[in-house]
């Protein structure tokens, strides 16, 4: 079995350690040429990049901030399904249908039929309203960007949720209500535990999934305006393919690494007892 | 008796439903808008009501060869659903039954590089694929989906085989049972739904991912994303083109998704639902 493990680490190493070797030497394309050893310069100019800062707060504003809405409305969503009524069946497909869509449709729908300060839906709806309409993609980047991505993983949520939600116990709900704990005493003392590994699970997924977003931030700001709307995914890509600067892209890939384990272990010693 | 529930249950119909519109309505706008003019698509008030065309499909049909961009998606996320199974399974079951004291931590290393935005190993990567000519070609995105959805894969699988009993396991080894006919026998029927929802979920993922198959392929080896991707002109107004090339890059997947998600969900829910 050794081989097949053996394999695996070498798939997966390769990148990393060329991204690790391009990290530490000069390397632009538009310089060809040798190599030569950098040292830490490739890091040092990623660091002081004035967009560095604000790309790392919104990498943690933007993984926070969905992570917090899919949990919370997910298990709203959840527990507003969870008993039989009319439909049911039609409204849980309709519900996950979200997540199958691929991240490139979804930003193109959002930035294009929803969101388009002219003749996007929201529009007008705010006019309806008697509001003026919100220019979302300029002056709410960021906003923008976490509703859309916010959107597509609310459907993962739920529906783990649910999931966890059919195996609870129903015959202790059914005790806990004669012996007269109201709803919410129900709901704090019975339903949130049961759902406590459940919602590790979905913290985690997002976390790994949302640490790289890129095509909702390519296809709908650019990231900007300014670096308004620029994570650490974001930043390399600009670094690597529109500054040509191999080296410094991939020392901002290490960094996304390290920034990645930091956040794992951190991670784990919360929730990770729950994984096992 | 009181009554089961707090919230009366035509209310919470009621809820449900609202709710659950609401959040499919972005997805509703779009197939509607696929059988619209584009003086329909962009009309103030939205329509509602309308003649619809079916012009907008066969101009995407015409326009970028959505049949070749289809069966495109279709070798490279089945090709590397296999490939990744291939891989995965023997790992993660050598991970679930010969533990040792480093299993833990391999797994979490996995896991994190699947942290690492791909754009990091876009460089290298592309490199290679440029020194052994196959850029713009299936095979080598069959390659890098397999490479990047290992990690889950392999953590799906090895929460699945861990939930075997092991006594189960010795009792077959004491019968005479090999390697192979112990998995096949024994551990394969135990955890099929885990395989299976492994499978769908990498299908799924495959089929979805644009960050690869834009960097490296064009127009003999890309995917449905490539080809939505030539759709977001600048101005953005050809919104009928872009919702029926929308449509018809996202239904196949859907519809998938629709019919498989029970078997999907227990394999997302990575062994926390009991």
């Amino acid at each position: 079995m050794a081989p097949a493990v053996l394999t695996l680490f070498l798939w997966m190493i390769v990148p990393l350690v060329m991204t690790l070797y391009y990290a530490f030497v000069n390397y632009n394309l538009l310089e060809p040429g040798a190599h030569t050893f950098a040292g830490l310069n490739d890091f040092r100019y990623f660091v002081t990049d004035p967009d560095f800062w604000p790309a790392v707060w919104n990498t943690l504003l933007l993984i926070g901030t969905v992570i917090v809405i899919t949990v919370v409305f997910g298990v709203l969503l959840a527990l507003l399904v969870n008993e039989p009524f009319p439909g049911r069946g039609v409204v849980r497909v309709l519900l996950i249908s979200p997540f199958f869509v691929m991240p490139t449709v979804n930003a193109l729908l959002w930035k294009n039929m929803m969101m388009n300060p002219i003749y996007g839906v929201l529009a007008d709806v705010w006019r309806a309203f008697g509001a003026t309409p919100v220019d979302w993609m300029t002056n709410w980047p960021l906003l923008s960007v976490i509703i859309i991505v916010a959107w597509q993983w609310l459907p993962f949520a739920c529906l783990i949720f649910i999931t966890s939600l059919q195996s609870l116990d129903r015959e202790q709900m059914e005790a806990a209500r004669m012996d007269g704990a109201s709803a919410p005493q129900r709901f704090f003392y019975l339903t949130l535990p049961h759902l406590g590994r459940p919602m590790s699970v979905v913290i985690m997924i997002e976390m790994i999934f949302l640490l790289s977003v890129y095509a909702e931030i390519a296809i709908t700001t650019s990231g900007g305006p300014g670096n308004a709307s620029t994570n650490i995914t974001y930043m390399i890509y600009k670094q690597a393919l529109l500054g040509f600067n191999v080296g410094v892209a991939s020392a901002g890939a290490v960094f996304a690494v390290i920034l990645a384990n930091i956040v794992a272990v951190f991670l784990v010693r919360i929730i990770g007892k729950n994984l096992d | 008796m009181p009554p089961r529930n707090f919230l009366p249950v035509t209310l919470r119909t009621l809820v449900a439903w609202v709710v659950t519109l609401l959040l499919f309505f972005p997805l509703g706008w779009v197939f509607l808008t696929s059988f619209k003019t584009e003086l329909q698509a962009i009309h103030v008030p939205p329509l509602f009501v309308f003649h619809p065309t079916l012009e907008n499909f066969s101009l995407v049909q015409q326009r970028s060869d959505y049949l070749l961009f289809a069966r495109n998606s279709l070798y490279t996320s089945v090709g590397s659903t296999f490939l990744g199974l291939l891989i995965a399974v023997p790992a993660a079951y050598s991970m679930a039954f010969f533990k040792t004291r480093h299993t833990r931590d391999i797994l979490l290393w996995m896991l994190s590089t699947k942290m690492m935005p791909a754009v990091g190993a876009l460089i290298p990567v592309y490199v290679m694929c440029q020194t052994a000519g196959m850029l713009d070609s299936v095979p080598a995105l069959i390659i890098v989906y397999t490479l990047s959805n290992l990690p889950i894969m392999v953590w799906i699988l090895f929460t699945n085989y861990k939930e075997v009993p092991g006594e189960i396991l010795e009792a077959a080894r004491m019968d005479g049972a090999n390697l192979w006919k112990e998995f096949r026998h024994v551990v394969l029927p135990l955890t099929i739904g885990g395989l299976a929802s492994t499978g769908l979920l990498c299908l799924v993922l495959s089929w979805n991912e644009a960050f690869w198959a834009l960097n490296l392929t064009s127009a003999k080896a890309g995917t449905l994303a490539v080809m939505i991707a030539s759709y977001s002109s600048p101005e953005g107004l050809f919104w009928a083109k872009l919702s029926a090339a929308s449509t018809m890059a996202i239904a196949p997947i859907i519809v998938f998704g629709w019919l498989c998600q029970k078997q999907l969900v227990q394999g997302l829910t990575f062994g926390a639902v009991k």
